[in-house]
C-alpha cells in the first residue's frame, strides 16, 4: 500500500526513466552500422513527445503535496511548476537543435537519450527533500551533461570542455558530499525536515561547516561566482545545442534545489547563510557583467551573461523571504524564455555552411534580415533588463524583494551591475545595426523551428508587459507550498 | 487616450513617410482635442485612465496643467521632425518606426501617474534614441550612442532603486498619493556623514542623479554635445526639444512635491550649479567650431535657467522654468533644423566652412536670425519671457544668484550673434558656397509653425501661464505647507 503511493508520486519520473532505457536498448539492438543521423531523428522526436506529454501530465496533476519514500521525495506545486519549466525548455532545446546536430553528424540516437537522463536527474533534483535523493539527482544530471559536453568527440574543444566540466564537476560533487556528511553527522538524519529540527537559531558549528560546503557545491552547479571558472570554457567548447541546454534547464533545477535546501532544511538559520548568498550574488553580478565585456564569442558571452543572471536570481534567495523566492522563480522562468530565444538565434548562425559563433560575424545583420535582427534586439535589451521588455520586470521584482528585506545596498549593487552589463548586450546591437559593411555575411539559413521559437520568445518579451502572462500568480502559488 | 502608435510596413519609402506624417498629425489633433477637454482652472489631474497592472502597480495616466503642455509640445514637434527628416535615405522604414515608438514613450512620460509606469516610459525612450543616434548618426556615432545610453541608464537605475524604496516605504506607487504622503525627514547619520533632511535627501539625490543627467546639468552634461553632434538632424531636434524637458518635468513632478524638505535643503546647491552651468557652458559655447556643438552647449546653458527657476520655488520662477522649457523646445528645435538645412547642402557643420550665406539664401538668413535672437532672449520672442521670469524668481531668493545668471544672457548674445555673423554675414568668398540654393517649400513649411509659436508666445505669454498657473500655485502651496509642517514641529 505504501509502495503504491510512493510509486504514484514518482510515476512521471519512472515513465521517463523507463522510456530512456527502452530507447537505449532499441538503439543498441537496431542501429548497428547505420548512418548516424538516421537513427537519431526518430529518437529525438519521440523524446520530445515524451517530454511534452510529461509536462502536460505534471502540469494538469491534481493540486496538493504528495511525498514518497518516507518524505525523501516531495511532489508539491513548487516542484511541479519547476518540472514543467524544465521539461518544456529541454524539449524546445531539442527541437531547435535538430538541424545543427544533423549538419555536424552528431545526431546519434544517444544524444536525445542522454538529454532524457539529464532531465530525469533534474526532475529528481527539484523534488529532493533528502540529502541522498539530492545527490542522486545531481549526479544523474551531471554525468549525462559531462557526456553531452564532450559529444562532438572529433573536436578537441568539445572534448576539452567535457573533461574540464567532469573534473571540476567531480570536485564540486565531492565538496557537496563532504558537506552532506557533516550535516548528516550533526543532525543525525538526511531528511530535510529532520535537519530543520536540529538547525535552529543557534546552529552548531559542524552543521554550519556542512552547510557551507554544500553551498559551495551547489554554487558550482548554478554557476555562481566565485565557483564559475568552468562556465565560459564549457559553454564555448560544447556543441551549441548542449550550450543551449546548459543555459536553461539545469540552471533552474540547481537553483530550485538550492532553494529547497535553504528554505526547507535551513529555514531557521537564515542569518547564517544569508551573507554567503549575498556575497555570491554580488560577485556573480559584477563578474558576469565585467568579464563579458571583452568577449568575442557569443557563446562565451552568454556564459558570462548566465553567471550574471544567476547573481540576480540569488539576490532573490538572499532575502530569505517568500517574496524573494517568488521573485527568484519568476526571474528564472523569464530567464529561460529569453535564453531559449537567444540560442534559437545562435544555433542558426552560419557562414559558408559552417556554424560560427563570433560576434563580429553579425556585422550589419539588420540589413540582411531585419525581422530576425529586431527579434534578437528585443531579446538582448530584455536580457540587459531594460524597460519596457519583460526582462526588466524580472530584475525589478528581485530588487523589490531585496529592498523589502532591507537589503538596499544589494539592490543598489545589482542596479550598478546591470548598467555595466547593458554595455555588452549593446555591443551585439552595435554589430548588428551600426557596423560598417565589410567582411563576409552570415548565410540565410533559418530553420522553421528556430524561427518560430525566436519570434515567439521575442514577442513574449514585449507583450508580457501587459500582465507578465499571470506568471507572478503562478509563482506565488508555487512558492506558498514551500513556506507552509 | 494616448495611442500606442507604431509604424506599419509601408511598401515604398514615400508611403512610410506619409503614413508617419499622418500618424503624427493625427496624434497632434488628438492632443488638441484632449487639450480642449482640459479644464485649466482645476489644479488636480484630469482625464485619468486607470487599469490594473503588474504586482499591485496600476496603469494610470492623466494630465494636469504642467504635463498637458509638454504633451502638446511633443505632439506639435513630431510632425515637424518627420518633415525635417524627409531626406533620410538610409533605412527609412526603421527610422520612422523609431520616431513613432519614441513619440509614444515621450507622451507616456508626461502622462503617467504611476511611479513605475513613469520609469518605464522614461527609460524606454533610450532604446529608440540609441538606435537613432547609432544608425543614422555621424562619424563618431558609436561613441556618442554608447555614452548617451550608459550615462542615462546609470542615473535611471539609481532613481529606480529609490522609487522602489519609496514605494515600499509609503505603500503606494500612485503619484497623486505620493505627493500627499510625507517621507520622513529626520536628520540621519550615514557613514559618519550627517544628512540633513534624512531619508528625503537620500532619495532626492537618487532622483536628482537621473534628472540631472537627463536635463542635463553641469557637470554631468558631457554626453549631450556628443549625442547632439552625432545624431541626425531629426534626432537632435527631439533630443533638444523634448527629451531634455523630461529632466525638468521630473524635478517638478517628483523632487519638489515628494521631497519638499530635501528640495529646500538642496535648493541653494542646485541653484549655484545652475549658475555655474549658465556661465561655464556659455563660455564653452563661445569657443566651439562646430555649429551643432555650439547650440548643444547653449542648450545646457538654457537648461541652467530652468533649474534655477524650479528651485527658486515661487510662482515666477516655476512659471518661468516651464515657459523656458516650452520656448526652448521651439527655439532649439528650430536652430537644429537651421543647421540641418545647411548641413544637407554642404555636409559640414564647421563654422569656418560658411560665411556670407545671406547673399544666396535670404529667406534662410531671416529665419536663422529670428531664432538666434530668440535664443538670446530678445523681448518679443518667447526666449525673453522664460529668462525674465526665471531671473525674477531667482532674484527673490538671492540677488547675487540673479546677477550672475543674468551675465549668462549677455554671454548668450555673444556666442549666438557671433555664430550668426560668421555663418550668414560677410562676403561670399567660399567657392563651395557659390551655388548654394535657398530653402525650398518643404523647408519653409517646417519652419513656419515654429516661427509662429515663438512670436506668439513672446507677445502673448499668458497662453502658457494661464494653463500652468493653477497647477503651479497648488504645487507651491503644497510645498510651503509641508515645509512649515516640519519647521513647526
Amino acid at each position: 500500500m505504501m509502495l503504491a503511493q510512493d510509486i504514484a508520486a514518482l510515476l512521471p519520473e519512472m515513465v521517463l526513466a523507463i522510456y530512456a532505457m527502452v530507447a537505449l536498448l532499441w538503439g543498441v539492438v537496431f542501429t548497428k552500422g547505420e548512418q548516424t543521423n538516421s537513427s537519431g531523428v526518430p529518437v529525438l522526436w519521440v523524446t520530445v513527445m515524451v517530454l511534452f506529454v510529461l509536462a502536460i501530465w505534471i502540469g494538469l496533476a491534481p493540486a496538493g503535496t504528495r511525498t514518497a519514500f518516507n518524505a525523501a521525495f516531495t511532489d508539491d506545486l513548487f516542484a511541479r511548476f519547476a518540472k514543467v519549466i524544465i521539461l518544456i525548455s529541454t524539449a524546445l532545446v531539442l527541437v531547435m537543435s535538430r538541424e545543427f546536430l544533423e549538419a555536424n553528424q552528431m545526431l546519434k540516437f544517444e544524444f536525445p537519450i542522454l538529454v532524457g537522463f539529464a532531465t530525469l536527474g533534474m526532475m529528481i533534483m527539484v523534488s529532493a527533500s533528502d540529502l541522498m535523493v539530492l545527490y542522486v539527482g545531481i549526479e544523474l544530471q551531471s554525468l549525462s551533461l559531462y557526456v553531452l559536453a564532450a559529444f562532438h568527440r572529433d573536436n578537441t574543444r568539445s572534448t576539452e570542455a567535457g573533461l574540464k566540466y567532469f573534473v571540476l564537476g567531480a570536485l564540486s560533487s565531492g565538496l557537496l558530499l563532504f558537506g552532506a556528511s557533516f550535516v548528516y553527522g550533526y543532525s543525525g538524519t538526511t531528511l530535510f525536515a529532520g535537519i530543520a529540527e536540529s538547525a535552529t537559531q543557534d546552529i552548531s558549528v559542524g552543521l554550519l561547516i556542512g552547510l557551507i560546503f554544500m553551498l559551495v557545491g551547489l554554487a558550482f552547479k548554478v554557476s555562481a561566482a566565485p565557483f564559475h571558472m568552468w562556465v565560459p570554457d564549457v559553454y564555448e567548447g560544447s556543441p551549441t545545442p548542449v550550450t543551449a541546454l546548459f543555459a536553461t534547464a539545469p540552471k533552474v533545477a540547481a537553483i530550485i534545489l538550492l532553494t529547497r535546501l535553504l528554505f526547507e532544511a535551513f529555514s531557521s538559520a537564515v542569518a547564517d547563510w544569508q551573507l554567503i548568498i549575498v556575497i555570491t550574488s554580488v560577485a556573480s553580478m559584477f563578474l558576469g557583467a565585467i568579464a563579458a565585456i571583452g568577449q568575442q564569442d557569443i557563446k562565451r558571452l552568454m556564459a558570462y551573461s548566465s553567471i550574471a543572471h544567476m547573481g540576480y536570481a540569488l539576490m532573490g534567495l538572499a532575502t530569505g523571504s517568500a517574496e524573494g523566492v517568488q521573485a527568484m522563480f519568476t526571474y528564472m522562468v523569464i530567464y529561460v524564455v529569453m535564453n531559449v530565444g537567444t540560442f534559437a538565434f545562435i544555433l542558426a548562425m552560419k557562414r559558408d555552411g559552417w556554424h560560427v559563433t563570433d560576434i563580429a560575424s553579425l556585422k550589419l545583420y539588420s540589413r540582411q534580415s531585419p525581422t530576425r535582427a529586431l527579434a534578437l534586439l528585443i531579446l538582448l535589451f530584455s536580457l540587459a533588463g531594460i524597460v519596457p521588455m519583460v526582462g526588466f520586470f524580472a530584475k525589478f521584482y528581485v530588487f523589490l524583494a531585496a529592498i523589502n528585506a532591507d537589503l538596499l545596498l544589494l539592490a543598489l549593487a545589482g542596479g550598478v551591475a546591470s548598467v555595466i552589463g547593458a554595455y555588452y548586450y549593446l555591443r551585439i546591437v552595435y554589430f548588428m545595426y551600426f557596423g560598417a559593411d565589410e567582411g563576409e555575411r552570415l548565410d540565410d539559413s533559418v530553420t522553421l523551428m528556430g524561427q518560430i521559437l525566436l519570434m515567439l520568445s521575442a514577442l513574449a518579451m514585449v507583450v508580457g508587459v501587459v500582465n507578465l502572462f499571470e506568471l507572478t500568480d503562478l509563482t506565488a502559488r508555487a512558492t506558498q507550498t514551500l513556506f507552509n | 487616450m494616448m495611442l500606442l502608435l507604431r509604424g506599419d510596413d509601408g511598401q515604398a519609402r514615400r508611403n512610410v513617410k506619409i503614413l508617419t506624417l499622418t500618424t503624427t498629425v493625427a496624434t497632434f489633433l488628438i492632443s488638441i482635442f484632449v487639450f480642449l477637454e482640459f479644464d485649466p482652472g482645476n489644479s488636480g489631474f484630469q482625464l485619468v485612465e486607470e487599469a490594473r497592472w503588474l504586482f499591485g502597480l496600476r496603469y494610470k495616466i492623466g494630465v494636469d496643467g504642467i504635463s498637458i503642455l509638454f504633451v502638446l509640445l511633443t505632439t506639435f514637434l513630431m510632425p515637424i521632425t518627420v518633415l525635417a527628416c524627409w531626406e533620410v535615405k538610409n533605412r527609412v522604414k526603421e527610422f520612422m518606426a523609431a520616431l513613432l515608438v519614441l513619440e509614444c514613450f515621450m507622451i507616456g512620460v508626461f502622462c503617467s501617474l504611476d511611479l513605475i509606469l513613469f520609469y518605464l516610459f522614461f527609460e524606454a525612450g533610450l532604446i529608440p534614441m540609441f538606435l537613432i543616434i547609432g544608425i543614422w548618426g555621424g562619424e563618431r556615432k558609436i561613441y556618442a550612442a554608447f555614452k548617451f545610453f550608459l550615462y542615462t541608464l546609470l542615473g535611471s537605475i539609481l532613481m529606480l532603486i529609490a522609487m522602489i524604496a519609496l514605494w515600499v516605504m509609503v505603500g503606494t506607487s500612485d503619484i497623486t498619493m505620493l505627493m500627499k504622503a510625507e517621507v520622513p525627514s529626520e536628520t540621519l547619520r550615514v557613514l559618519g556623514v550627517t544628512v540633513v533632511g534624512g531619508v528625503q535627501t537620500v532619495m532626492w539625490l537618487a532622483f536628482f542623479a537621473s534628472f540631472a543627467v537627463k536635463l542635463p546639468m553641469w557637470p554631468v552634461h558631457t554626453w549631450l554635445p556628443d549625442a547632439h553632434v552625432e545624431a541626425p538632424t531629426g534626432g537632435s531636434v527631439i533630443l533638444a526639444a523634448i527629451l531634455l524637458k523630461m529632466g525638468g518635468y521630473g524635478f517638478l513632478r517628483f523632487s519638489l512635491p515628494m521631497f519638499p524638505i530635501a528640495s529646500e535643503v538642496m535648493a541653494p546647491f542646485v541653484m549655484w550649479l545652475s549658475v555655474v552651468a549658465i556661465i561655464y557652458t556659455s563660455l564653452v559655447a563661445l569657443m566651439q567650431e562646430d555649429m551643432k556643438k555650439l547650440i548643444a552647449y547653449s542648450s545646457v546653458a538654457h537648461m541652467g535657467f530652468v533649474t534655477l527657476g524650479i528651485f527658486s520655488v515661487n510662482q515666477q520662477g516655476i512659471d518661468g522654468a516651464i515657459f523656458q522649457m516650452i520656448s526652448h523646445g521651439f527655439i532649439s528645435a528650430a536652430l537644429f533644423l537651421c543647421i540641418g538645412v545647411v548641413y544637407d547642402r554642404q555636409h559640414t557643420r564647421a563654422i569656418a566652412d560658411f560665411g556670407g550665406l545671406v547673399n544666396r539664401m535670404p529667406v534662410y538668413a531671416l529665419i536663422f536670425m529670428l531664432f538666434t535672437l530668440a535664443n538670446v532672449g530678445l523681448p518679443g520672442t518667447s526666449g525673453f519671457v522664460g529668462e525674465f521670469l526665471t531671473l525674477a524668481g531667482a532674484f527673490r531668493v538671492d540677488t547675487w544668484l540673479a546677477v550672475f545668471a543674468a551675465t549668462g544672457v549677455i554671454l548668450s548674445a555673444c556666442y549666438a550673434l557671433w555664430l550668426f555673423q560668421r555663418v550668414v554675414f560677410g562676403d561670399l568668398i567660399k567657392e563651395s558656397l557659390l551655388a548654394i540654393p535657398d530653402m525650398g517649400g518643404r523647408e519653409i513649411i517646417v519652419f513656419l509653425p515654429l516661427v509662429a509659436m515663438t512670436l506668439l508666445l513672446g507677445i502673448y505669454p499668458s497662453l502658457v501661464t494661464d494653463v500652468i498657473g493653477v497647477s503651479v500655485a497648488q504645487l507651491i502651496a503644497d510645498f510651503n505647507e509641508s515645509r512649515q509642517a516640519v519647521m513647526g514641529q
